[in-house]
Parts: C-alpha cells; sequence; structure tokens
C-alpha cells in the first residue's frame, strides 16, 4: 500500500548492513535494532562476523553483516531475504547481493567502490557494478557516505579518522529517515557511552542528524517505509540477545535459590560474551574466575559446587572436548554444575563465528565410562533465560550435572523479551544436610532419596567430614568400592537419577498443528523460528502440517515417543549432519527423515518449506 | 558422636581424631607413611575446627592420601587438584584447603595449574610427594626424573632434561617454597607448620622414597654417612654451614657460591652468606644448587627457600567485590531483569 507521500506501509522488513569489519556494521546493526523493538516492533536478528578480529580492509573475507528483520506481526527469523542491503564497500556488496531480494534497495557507500576497494573485492579490471548494468534489477541509491559524513562533521575539529570513523552514524541517519524512525534512543546511547568525550557525542549525533536530513532534503529515495508496531502481549519489554540472557538467567538462579554464583572460564568464540556480562555484576556478588585453560575452568566450578556454590563453566566446542574428563568426575561426585555450550562449525577450530547444532551427540555421548547427564538446548535469545533457569532448578535439585546447548545463532541474535517479575520466577528447593542420616548415627553421603539424588554437603559441616572421589564408590557408604555388582548397581543408579527428571519436566507439546496433521517437523534449538515461521506458513496455505520444538534433549519427555508414533511422516531440520534424529531412531524406532545444513548458517524458511512439500507430494 | 555435640567449639583434638578407620594402602616402607603420621600429628595443632579441613588431591600413590585424613576430602582426577582447590578457595576462604599431590600429578599432567596456582597465590598448601618416578602406574620416569634413569619406559636410560621444582616454583611466582623429607619427620614437621602458617600459597617439595620403583634415590641427604656433607639445613638468618662438625659453609663469589673450609683459618662464619628468605635473588640461586650444573658439587638445600607477603587472591577478589558493591550498590533482582532500557506495550 503506497500512500501519497511515497510511503509504503509494510508488515515486515529484512535490512542487511553490511561493510568491511572496521566500519562499525555491528554498532549500528544493533542500534537499528534496539530502536526499532524501543519502538514496539517485534524483531530478529542475525549478526554474522569473521573470525578475524580485523581482516584485511577491503577484502571478502574481512566483510562484517548485521542482518535484523522485523515487524508488525510476530517475527521468528532473522529472514531469508533482505529487502533493504546497505553495502559499505565493493566486498560487501559482492558478498551480500545473493540474499537480496529481486527488486530490492541497495544503498552504497560510493568512497567504497574505488579501484583499490573493486580490486580487494576481486572484480575484473575495469569492473565496477555501480556503472554497469549488473544491478539493474534492483534499486540501487550511490550515495558518497564517507565525504558526505566529513563535510557534515568538518568544523567539530575532529582527525581525518575519527571523522571516517562516524559514517555509521550517517548510514544509520539514513536508514531512520526511510523507515520513519526517531533517532532518540541512539542519541541517548551516544550521549551515554561518550559522556566522558562530549565533543564525540556531538559529533556522532551530529552525523546521524545529517543523514536523516540527507534523506528529507535531497530526496533521493523513492521509497519510505512505515512499519506498524506490533501487537505483542502486553508488558514490559526489553532487547536481549541469548548469551546476555544466559548470564541474567544465572543471576536469577542463584538469588532465587539463595546459592552464591561462581562462574569458571576460559574465553572463546561465541561464549565469551556470558564471562564479560557476568563479570560486571561483581556488586550482586557474583564470583567470576577466569582460569588458565578450559579444564581448570570447569575444574575451578567443581570445586566452587563442591564448597556449595552454584557452579556454571561456559564454553564452546574445542573447550567441551577439553572438559570431557572433568564432567565424568562431576558425573561420579554427582554435584550440581551447569556447563554451557555455544556450539560452533567444528570440528576442531571449524567455523568460530558461525553456527551449528554439531555437539548433541558429544552431548550425550562424549564421555568415557557410563555417564548420562541432563541437557537442555534453548531455542531463541528470549528462551535462553527460561531454558538456562530450569537447567540451574534441575542440577541444584537432582545433584548432577546439566548440559546447556546453545548456539552461535541464537547468543549473538536479539529479540523482544517480556522479562519476568523476580517473585514469578519458580522456586529452587536447595538443601544442605547437617546431620547424619543414617539409624547408627554416620553419614551416608550416597544414601539416595525417592529420586535417587544423594544428599549435598558443604565442607565446614561439624560432624559430616567425608570423603568423595573418582573411584567408584559403594552404595550409600560412598567408600572406594571394586566390588563388581556394587558398580553394575551404581552404574544403574547414576542412569535412574537422570531418567527420573522427566518426572519433573513438561510433557512435549504441538508448537503449532495438531497429532492429525500428514507431516511433524521435529526440532530442536536454534532451528525455532524457521521451522515456526514454515509451517505456519503451510498451514495457512493450506497444508496440514505441525511442529513439535524439544527442549528438553535427555531425558526426552514422556510423552514424545506416543506422539512420534502417531505419524507416518516426522521430518528432523539440523544444523548438523542428523545427530536428534539417530536417537530419536534408535529410541522410539520411528522411521525420521532428516533436512541437514552445514554451512555455518541458519536454515532459511524456504529451504524448509521445499523439504516438506517434496515429502508431502512423493506420496 | 553423640557427646561431641555438646562440647566447647575449639576442642581439644589429637592426632587419632584425624586418622579415618580405613586400612592405608600404600607399600610397606613407602614414605608417605611417614609424612601422613607427621600431617595427622601437626594437625591437632594448626587451631582449627576438625571441619575445616578439606584435603583435595589428583592421581598417583600420594593422591590417597585424603581417604587416611578423617576430614572433608577430594580424590580428584589426574593432574586437577589445583584448579579444584583454587575454585573451592575461591568461593569458601573460610576453609583451610591442603593439596596432595605427585611430581607427575603436578608437574607434569598439571603443570599448566601449578604455576597457575602459585601465581595468583590462594591460601592454599600444597605438599608435593617427590619421588622421581611413577609409582601408581608402575615405574615409568617422571618428569623430575635424572637424565639417564633406566625405567620400564626408558630401559635405555632416560634422555629427558627434569624440572627442578624450586625453580619451576620461583619462576611462577611462588610466595613460598620450602623443600623436606620423609625420613627428617622433625624437620618436616617444622616446615609443615611454617607452611600452614604462611598466608598464600605454600609449595612444599617433600622428597619420598619409593621402595618399589625408585628406591634409595635420597638416601644421600639422610644417611648417616653422607647426610651431613650432602645436605644443608637452612635456617633464617643463620649463615649457611653444613659438613660433619659443621666444617663446611657456603659464600658467595661474586654471584656464584662457593663451599669454603672453616677449619683452615682462611675463611670465618662471618664470610658465610646468611640465609633470608624474603631474597628472591638468594632463594633463586639456592634453588640452582640442585642442578650441579656449575662446576662445584654444592649440597641439597633443605628448609625455606623463599617465603613473602602478599595479598591472597580471595582476598583481593572479595575486596574488589566489597569495592564494586559499595560503589554501585547491591542491585535487586528486578532491576537486574529488566536492564535500563525497556518499553511499554500495552
Amino acid at each position: 500500500m503506497k500512500t501519497e507521500d511515497g510511503v509504503i506501509e509494510k508488515e515486515s522488513v529484512v535490512v542487511r548492513f553490511s561493510g568491511d569489519s572496521g566500519d562499525g556494521m555491528q554498532l549500528t546493526g544493533t542500534q537499528f535494532t534496539d530502536t526499532t523493538a524501543f519502538l514496539g516492533k517485534d524483531i530478529s536478528t542475525f549478526p554474522e562476523f569473521p573470525a578475524e578480529i580485523r581482516a584485511p580492509a577491503g577484502t571478502i573475507a574481512g566483510v562484517s553483516g548485521f542482518q535484523v528483520h522485523f515487524g508488525s506481526k510476530e517475527i521468528f527469523t532473522a529472514g531469508d531475504e533482505y529487502d533493504v542491503l546497505v553495502a559499505m564497500n565493493a566486498a560487501a556488496l559482492k558478498s551480500d547481493i545473493g540474499n537480496l531480494k529481486k527488486g530490492g534497495i541497495i544503498i552504497t557507500n560510493t568512497a567504497g567502490f574505488d579501484s583499490k576497494n573493486l580490486r580487494l573485492a576481486e572484480y575484473q579490471d575495469g569492473v565496477n557494478p555501480l556503472e554497469d548494468e549488473s544491478l539493474s534489477e534492483y534499486e540501487v541509491y550511490k550515495v558518497n557516505i564517507t565525504s558526505l559524513t566529513k563535510e557534515a562533521l568538518k568544523e567539530t575539529g575532529l582527525s581525518n579518522k575519527e571523522l571516517e570513523r562516524s559514517k555509521n552514524m550517517f548510514v544509520l541517519g539514513m536508514l531512520y529517515w526511510i523507515f520513519d524512525q526517531s533517532p532518540d534512543y541512539t542519541i541517548n546511547f551516544i550521549n551515554e557511552k561518550f559522556s566522558k568525550n562530549p565533543e564525540l557525542a556531538q559529533a556522532n549525533i551530529l552525523a546521524i542528524k545529517s543523514g536523516i536530513n540527507f534523506g528529507e532534503t535531497t530526496e533521493i529515495f523513492n521509497t519510505r517505509f512505515k512499519i506498524n508496531a506490533s501487537p505483542q502481549p502486553p508488558g514490559t519489554y526489553r532487547s536481549i540477545t541469548g548469551n546476555n540472557a544466559i548470564a541474567i538467567a544465572l543471576i536469577s538462579a542463584s538469588e532465587i535459590s539463595g546459592l552464591p554464583l561462581f562462574l569458571g572460564s576460559y574465553p572463546i568464540t561465541p561464549a565469551s560474551d556470558i564471562l564479560h556480562e557476568l563479570s560486571k555484576y561483581k556488586h550482586s556478588g557474583v564470583r567470576t574466575f577466569q582460569a588458565e585453560d578450559e579444564i581448570a575452568a570447569i575444574c575451578s566450578a567443581i570445586g566452587a559446587s563442591y564448597g556449595g556454590s552454584l557452579s556454571v563453566t561456559t564454553t564452546s566446542g574445542p573447550g567441551m572436548s577439553l572438559k570431557t574428563e572433568a564432567l565424568g568426575l562431576a558425573t561420579i561426585l554427582e554435584l550440581p554444575l551447569i556447563v554451557i555450550n555455544i556450539q560452533r562449525g567444528g570440528p576442531s577450530t571449524g567455523l568460530p563465528t558461525k553456527t551449528e547444532q554439531s555437539d548433541l551427540l558429544q552431548a550425550m555421548y562424549g564421555r568415557h565410562g557410563e555417564c548420562p547427564l541432563p541437557i537442555l538446548a534453548p531455542c531463541s535469545p528470549s528462551d535462553c533465560f527460561d531454558t538456562v533457569y530450569e537447567a540451574c532448578k534441575l542440577t541444584v535439585e537432582h545433584m548432577t550435572p546439566v548440559i546447556v546447548l546453545s548456539d552461535g545463532y541464537i547468543a549473538n541474535g536479539s529479540e523482544p523479551w517480556k522479562f519476568p517479575a523476580a517473585y514469578d520466577l519458580p522456586k529452587i528447593k536447595s538443601v544442605f544436610a547437617d546431620k547424619p542420616n543414617s539409624d547408627d548415627g554416620t553419614f551416608l553421603p550416597y544414601k539416595r532419596d525417592e529420586n535417587f539424588v544423594r544428599p549435598r554437603v558443604k565442607p565446614g559441616t561439624k560432624g559430616l567430614e567425608h570423603r568423595i572421589g573418582g573411584l567408584e564408590k559403594a552404595n550409600e557408604t560412598g567408600d572406594i568400592s571394586y566390588e563388581p555388582h556394587n558398580h553394575e548397581l551404581m552404574v544403574n543408579l547414576r542412569q535412574a537419577k537422570v531418567d527420573k527428571i522427566t518426572d519433573s519436566i513438561p510433557e512435549a507439546k504441538f508448537d503449532s498443528g495438531s497429532e492429525d496433521s500428514e507431516l511433524l517437523v521435529l526440532g530442536w534449538g536454534s532451528t525455532y523460528g524457521t521451522i515456526k515461521t514454515a509451517v505456519l506458513e503451510l498451514i495457512s496455505e493450506g497444508y496440514n502440517v505441525s511442529h513439535i520444538h524439544l527442549r528438553h534433549m535427555n531425558p526426552f519427555p514422556k510423552n514424545l515417543g506416543l506422539l512420534l508414533m502417531k505419524f507416518k511422516n516426522i521430518l528432523i531440520p539440523e544444523i548438523n549432519n542428523g545427530q536428534l534424529i539417530k536417537i530419536i531412531r534408535d529410541k522410539y524406532l520411528v522411521p525420521a527423515i532428516g533436512l541437514n545444513k552445514i554451512q555455518g548458517l541458519p536454515f532459511t524458511t524456504s529451504e524448509i518449506k521445499n523439504k516438506i512439500l517434496e515429502i508431502l507430494n512423493k506420496k | 558422636m553423640n557427646e561431641t555435640n555438646n562440647l566447647p567449639v575449639l576442642e581439644k583434638l589429637t592426632y587419632k581424631d584425624f586418622a579415618p578407620d580405613q586400612d592405608v594402602k600404600w607399600c610397606p616402607g613407602c614414605g608417605d607413611y611417614s609424612i601422613l603420621k607427621q600431617v595427622q600429628g601437626i594437625f591437632p595443632e594448626l587451631g582449627k575446627k576438625k571441619e575445616e579441613f578439606v584435603f583435595i588431591s589428583g592421581i598417583g600413590c600420594s593422591s590417597r592420601f585424603p581417604y587416611y585424613m578423617d576430614t572433608y576430602g577430594m580424590h580428584s582426577i589426574h593432574g586437577r587438584a589445583t584448579a579444584i582447590a583454587a575454585g573451592l578457595k575461591a568461593s569458601r576462604p573460610d576453609l583451610d584447603i591442603w593439596i596432595v599431590t605427585g611430581d607427575g600429578d603436578a608437574m607434569s599432567i598439571g603443570g599448566n595449574h601449578l604455576i597457575h596456582t602459585l601465581r595468583k597465590n590462594f591460601n592454599l598448601n600444597i605438599l608435593m610427594f617427590n619421588n622421581e618416578i611413577y609409582g601408581l602406574t608402575k615405574g615409568q620416569y617422571s618428569p623430575t626424573s635424572h637424565v639417564g634413569l633406566v625405567t620400564k619406559s626408558t630401559p635405555f636410560g632416560s634422555i629427558d632434561e627434569p624440572f627442578n621444582p624450586a625453580e619451576l616454583a620461583l619462576g611462577a611466582k611462588s610466595t613460598f617454597f620450602a623443600r623436606s623429607l620423609d625420613r627428617d619427620p622433625k624437620h618436616m614437621k617444622e616446615i609443615l607448620l611454617e607452611a600452614h602458617a604462611h598466608k598464600g600459597t605454600s609449595f612444599v617439595e617433600i622428597y619420598q622414597n619409593c621402595p618399589v620403583f625408585n628406591d634409595g634415590t635420597f638416601f644421600i641427604y639422610s644417611e648417616k654417612g653422607t647426610k651431613k656433607e650432602e645436605s644443608l639445613y637452612l635456617e633464617e638468618g643463620k649463615p649457611l654451614i653444613f659438613g660433619e662438625n659443621n666444617s663446611k659453609g657456603i659464600k658467595f663469589d661474586g654471584f656464584k657460591p662457593v663451599v669454603v673450609d672453616l677449619t683452615d683459618g682462611k675463611n670465618s662464619i662471618d664470610d658465610l652468606w646468611v640465609h633470608d628468605k624474603n631474597d628472591r635473588i638468594k632463594a633463586t640461586i639456592l634453588a640452582s644448587f640442585a642442578n650441579g650444573s656449575n662446576g662445584t658439587h654444592l649440597p641439597r638445600p633443605f628448609g625455606i627457600f623463599y617465603s613473602i607477603d602478599k595479598p591472597t587472591y580471595e582476598e583481593t577478589m572479595m575486596h574488589q567485590i566489597e569495592e564494586v558493591t559499595k560503589i554501585k550498590g547491591r542491585p535487586n533482582l528486578d532491576e537486574i531483569l529488566s536492564g535500563d532500557k525497556t518499553w511499554v506495550i500495552a
């Protein structure tokens, strides 16, 4: 619907900011996102950056992108294709044009298309995409953003380098004009960020305003968009990334359980932000410990758990591999411990900044000995809060380490979050033994309750001195035992304890559709938004399909097997080579079909829709 | 057990209170027995409640130690005792934590955790039983075995340059290093008490005889015929004297330590090096005595090489938490949940 003043009202729009690593695209994208969310629109984002801190400037390897999908309807994914591509240089255009919608808008910084940039982007000699017909299918705006920014800020007295760096704020201003959004949120942000350097703050604000004025006065843009606020449930919202939601969940669980929070961690992409975020909360009594390596990180957390803390270690795939021996120790000690793995492309260093769901089988089976552990997986940035909070509740109440499998996509992605009030959070029952638990007055550290859970004791408790360790223990007493039947009994008891958790978790339910549908899509983790969008679109197109999304990967919800038996067609899409599907086939003997993508990228909605249609049309 | 509930807080403990009813399962004649006896012996003198002590160990013969002390204890995994103890101490500064480890556990598989624990300076006590061999895995060479040692994994002699634990500790910014040996219980007891009194990570190397796989390695430092000539007992503020009838001393020739005869009239006690455990340079030179590579044969020092006061990690951590809380105030959970930028949808 085009209105008289050239403003098009749209339900949703996808914008991709793309530029060199040094162009400030992540900040620009984040500011655009936060402003958009603040104005009541639903959002989903996908930041994508190179593994190198500063890959050679101007090259394709150095391109950093930030994609935001926002709208007046519910948004579940960052979008398959974009409506608007902001390309700060030739490499950005070349790298990201593939997913721009036909007829989409390209806003380019012409200063990034000089002969050097064209050469670095590996265009052929004499070829400039801005000057030939190659972009004729798109609406292209060529703006010398660099020189306009310099011109606008020439009175500020900033150095040439600082002027250059302000160009992303000029871009932001242009985008605010095109999408009819107020810059106030960002202006507040800049004033706070540069409170110690008011001159720099003023220059950045001037750059934004110049971008807006440029849009308004030059009238070069044929199109402006208006996206209304989304009808989200009433309440108070904030914007949240997956990793920040994890940090807040841990602090919340610590406060509600009354257990001090201890994080033992070693920096690793894409998990380090949790360490950074928690380290800011010293004034909440949070103890963060940057250990010398991944092994010390989990071992320090085991030590703190033994001392009575709510203990956490955060990592990604390579770190997870290093932690496995200690994870076995925590399992046989039967101590609470949260292990958060922000999955990335593997094996080895693999694709450190790209997403993958390829550590599920490692979490299930990747330890020596019989070593079962509960596994939970969040499905969106805000779901990281609920999932990690639940993991904390399970680890404390069931005296077992719990693994949380997030991934790079939701760790860095953000969305609006209707955050809970503290008093609405579920209670966490934390109990420490303070007296002997046997008839003869001795303390039995491995005597279990009806959930097979052993008592927790804080060192320092009088009269309950005892030893625990990695050697197999005699049932109840915890003394070393090599007795054959005792070992089998202990293995079975540890398994039974984990299995018993099914009684404490909710049953699986349909996210969309019902058990009468022709095909079920079974997903887990960060594929949620894409599967949800694909299934809803197909339902609205008249197809009879449904969607169940798992948070509890081990143990599975009690009713999952019965639900799966009802389906002739089960599709399991995963960002890996087929991992959940192996467990599902093994456990329930159902003929599930996999859809696998291993490109370090999330699924697109159309990839999932096409696969569903292919299965339905085969019949 | 029931009667103890009514006793005053600091009850009088004896070594028997720390001996659990478990059979001790080291080999007959193992040096570990002597160390266990001394540790059990000093614990009643440490002025702590029994439940405040925690033993953490890794893997190896020495690491069975926690099972033989009736305190809180964890027998963990190979090399990781220091890392586990670091997390425990950071979260529970009130506990009195002891790490028992061996030369393989501490310096090979756990080397990284050891050096970082030393530099961070938690208030911990590390007892490293050094027998220069792997015992529990039945006789392979260790990172402290000397070049040429014939073991199961080095049938033609070890080709590895060994670690010098004192040099390693000082290089890792240890705030306390001492050496003792299993066959000198009186000296060991003194050193253990000093190690415990040190606020910071105290690292004690204890020469320990393995009668099965490396018998007699340290006997020259403890047996009658050789002890006086080969051992040098360090005493704070005293000159370095050793030898039969205290007839020898160590003095500096520039920065080079040399052995002098105190009976030939050329040198007197006043010329000798006076031990100062706060002096890092002297400690570094003492550490090098064991290398035997500077052309002079020097006796092996026993005692406290180095000890300085430095704030502990956990003190500094708590201090930072208190300071930040003083400045920012403790936020309530609802403030944390909401963050500082919210919007309302009606």
